[in-house]
């Protein structure tokens, strides 16, 4: 599976050949070193080793620096499961070249955290009725369960909470350019997190 | 550091001519029919500038058949063929929505006196 690591740096407009205007996220990913191969034979299935960005001193400890031999220490280190052995090496980087433009991909990020949030915001519930006597209803949840039996909510029954900062996957997003040169790559629509948000970009898995 | 808004402009593109808010222009439009192109103007005053980068564009208000019309550009937009400034408008604001209220005359934006450098007051005037 074909897999960056990035940083997103924001959304700006952009203007495809044909005249449309489109909205794109901007993303740094890459270069990414292989940091380490997995094979089926040591570790029990086959897998890279990426990392990206570099790490500060204090972060790196005396484990971390035998891991690091052959490369700079990385910020982020994620792997990326192949279905066969790699053909990679330790210390082989990893670009935006490996993606075309117009290519559908997939983007892992950290969603922005909204703090505790109520169940209308969180849930889309539509809240209580206005009117009629109503009092201290607008946003209320409503009822979380039936009475004597059970006696009690269920499991997953939806209420207020802390909202957000959480993995979301994004699918399909469409490559719209590519520039190799300051390792930016540009996706039509949203990418889940604030700018400067940790991203993994992966081929889209069910690409339609 | 990346600067977000430039880099949504394709290389080589320059922003089309200089104009402000109060400003007649005529907007070279490419339009496409089918694999035809041709090119439409649209000339009126320029009501507001917005924006930054990639992201600015620019309203353009005109009475069309005695309704007021107005179309929203973006400045960089590979659409634009060219943008004409035909009259420099004497305006007190950057936004003039106030025109959307008036009609006939009083929606008439007055052009910009030239002076010459003669007629202009210099500092030592000033000091006098």
């Amino acid at each position: 599976m074909r897999q960056i690591l990035g940083i997103k740096r924001g959304m700006a407009r952009l203007f495809l050949e044909n005249g449309d205007s489109v909205g794109v996220t901007v993303i740094e990913a890459g270069p990414c070193p292989v940091v380490q191969v997995k094979t089926r034979d040591s570790d029990g299935y086959d897998a890279l080793q990426l990392g990206f960005g570099t790490a500060r001193k204090n972060l790196v400890n005396k484990p971390l620096t035998g891991h690091y031999k052959a490369i700079p220490p990385a910020r982020w280190l994620r792997e990326t499961r192949l279905s066969m052995a790699a053909e990679a090496n330790v210390g082989d980087i990893l670009t935006v070249d490996q993606f075309k433009v117009g290519e559908k991909v997939d983007v892992i990020g950290t969603s922005k955290g909204l703090g505790f949030q109520g169940a209308v915001r969180r849930h889309h519930f539509r809240g209580g009725p206005k009117t009629h006597g109503q009092s201290d209803r607008q946003r209320s949840p409503g009822s979380v369960g039936a009475s004597s039996y059970p006696s009690r909510t269920f499991r997953g029954q939806r209420m207020a909470g802390r909202m957000g900062n959480a993995r979301v996957t994004v699918a399909n997003l469409q490559i719209a350019a590519t520039r190799p040169e300051d390792n930016l790559i540009m996706l039509r629509g949203a990418v889940p997190g604030k700018p400067n948000a940790f991203v993994i970009i992966r081929e889209a898995k069910k690409a339609r | 550091m990346i600067n977000l808004s430039t880099l949504g402009i394709p290389e080589g593109t320059t922003a089309p001519a200089v104009f402000n808010p109060g400003d007649v222009v005529r907007v070279h439009v490419k339009i496409k029919e089918g694999d035809k192109e041709r090119i439409q103007v649209f000339q009126g005053t320029v009501v507001q500038r917005r924006g930054a980068g990639s992201d600015a564009t620019f309203t353009v208000r005109k009475i069309s058949a005695g309704i007021g019309v107005e179309r929203i550009f973006p400045l960089y937009s590979p659409n634009l063929a060219k943008v004409e400034l035909v009259k420099e408008g004497k305006v007190r604001r950057a936004k003039l929505f106030y025109l959307r209220e008036l009609t006939g005359r009083s929606a008439k934006v007055k052009e910009k006196e030239k002076k010459s450098d003669a007629e202009k007051p210099t500092r030592a005037d000033a000091a006098e």
